[in-house]
């Protein structure tokens, strides 16, 4: 079957800024993006966990999205916007989809 | 003092207080005990409505008085300039950089609606009540200290070499802010026992008195978890210092509040609540907007000192003492 090249970008980011960065990705082009609650993790800040928290402001989100690979940069550039003074991962990887119309 | 004791003692031994104590030690000693998040914000939305509502219905009793006016203002008032004198504490006792200053600062500007609601649970058990407006003026303190830490934090990068980053704050961090889910929902609550009055109130009673109790203390077994589990990833970050702010504090805020209260001359109930709001750390809309406009600020810090040592503080000792104050100086 016939598949096309394509950016996986996943962006792990406090929920808090989940609309902000949402936002900024529709007005970069982006078509559709899919967001996943995090149960926990480790970082720079020590180990956390989503039961630990009181409210959703401390938790944090997964938000992935695929799109054509000459949309990358403009893409990133927005996100950077967003994310430059945040806690959080940006991740950019190769991936094939089946029908290239959709993103 | 005698009173102080007795009270505290009869305080510690309640359900409420254990209930806390339970999640605390539970979470303390690794327990994998948790309450579902679900469940958790299901309470959260009950116990908020419930006082709200009854809060409203008490208005309705008194009449909407010159003196809600005045303890909105002055509950105002308190949250702007509180933070000023967790800043100025925060400076002399620690050596915590300026924008992690401003963001606890503006946490103790703030309120605890759980402690709020815990004080308030505590008064009508001794037969204390309060102004049912009190809940209006909770809701009125939660954002004016976010502007107080905002400006505090702008001033120190401002004036400390090498400080980092700059607050980000537009229309939309403050939009989120006033219409953030808690004070949406106790307004709300508040306004329909308003509107709807002791008859209002005999068709809900059932649902919104009777398990109340039981609910709040589940609820603190949560906060408890929650609370053990955030001192448990802290360790290290707050040395003494810190604690001993984290005590002192809500100490120095009760002292204004309990003038705040007597100044407007409300009941010794009200006073109680005035004073248990003004030492009470926020630890739910104040997170949300530091984590947008200083997210340089370390989460860690102002978290567990709000939430690990100042509410059990306040909940355990804080109230109590509250009560035996106000109790004298109010009814003088």
């Amino acid at each position: 079957m016939q598949t096309h090249q394509a950016k996986r970008v996943e962006i792990i980011i406090e929920a808090p800024m989940e609309r902000r960065l949402t936002d900024i990705l529709e007005v970069a082009g982006v078509r559709g993006y899919t967001v996943t609650p995090v149960h926990g993790g480790s970082g720079r800040s020590g180990r956390w966990s989503r039961e630990g928290q009181v409210s959703a402001a401390g938790g944090m989100v997964a938000i992935l999205c695929i799109i054509r690979p000459e949309r990358l940069d403009h893409l990133l550039e927005a996100a950077f916007a967003v994310l430059e003074r945040h806690m959080g991962v940006v991740v950019v990887s190769d991936c094939e989809v089946l029908r290239a119309e959709r993103f | 003092m005698d009173g102080f004791l007795a009270l505290a003692g009869s305080n510690l031994l309640s359900p409420v207080v254990l209930s806390f104590a339970l999640g605390l030690g539970a979470a303390l000693l690794r327990s994998d005990l948790s309450v579902p998040e679900a469940m958790a914000k299901a309470m959260s939305l009950y116990l908020l409505f419930a006082i709200g509502f009854k809060g409203g219905v008490a208005v309705t009793a008194h009449g909407v008085e010159l003196q809600l006016l005045q303890a909105v203002i002055a509950g105002i008032m308190l949250s702007l300039l509180l933070p000023l004198l967790a800043w100025a504490l925060l400076r002399v006792m620690s050596r915590l950089p300026a924008v992690d200053a401003a963001a606890v600062a503006g946490h103790y500007g703030s309120i605890s609606i759980v402690t709020f609601v815990a004080a308030s649970s505590l008064l009508t058990a001794r037969g204390m009540s309060a102004e049912g407006f009190m809940v209006a003026v909770a809701a009125a303190m939660e954002a004016p200290a976010i502007l107080t830490a905002l400006w505090l934090a702008a001033r120190g990068a401002r004036g400390a070499r090498g400080a980092r980053g700059t607050v980000r704050s537009d229309a939309r961090l403050w939009r989120e802010i006033m219409l953030n889910g808690s004070i949406v929902l106790l307004l709300g609550a508040f306004f329909i026992g308003l509107i709807t009055g002791e008859q209002g109130m005999a068709e809900v009673e059932g649902f919104l008195l009777v398990p109340f109790k039981g609910v709040l203390c589940l609820f603190l077994l949560d906060m408890g978890l929650v609370a053990g589990r955030g001192l448990r990833n802290s360790r290290g970050l707050l040395n003494l210092p810190l604690l001993a702010f984290g005590v002192l504090m809500p100490l120095l805020a009760s002292v204004c509040g309990l003038a705040a209260g007597l100044l407007i001359g409300l009941s010794p109930g009200g006073v109680v609540l005035m004073m248990v709001l003004a030492a009470s750390a926020s630890y739910i809309a104040v997170p949300a907007a530091m984590r947008v406009a200083l997210p340089e600020a370390n989460p860690a810090i102002y978290l567990s000192l709000s939430l690990g040592v100042t509410f059990p503080f306040n909940l355990v000792l804080g109230i109590p003492l509250y009560i035996a104050a106000a109790s004298r100086l109010a009814a003088g």
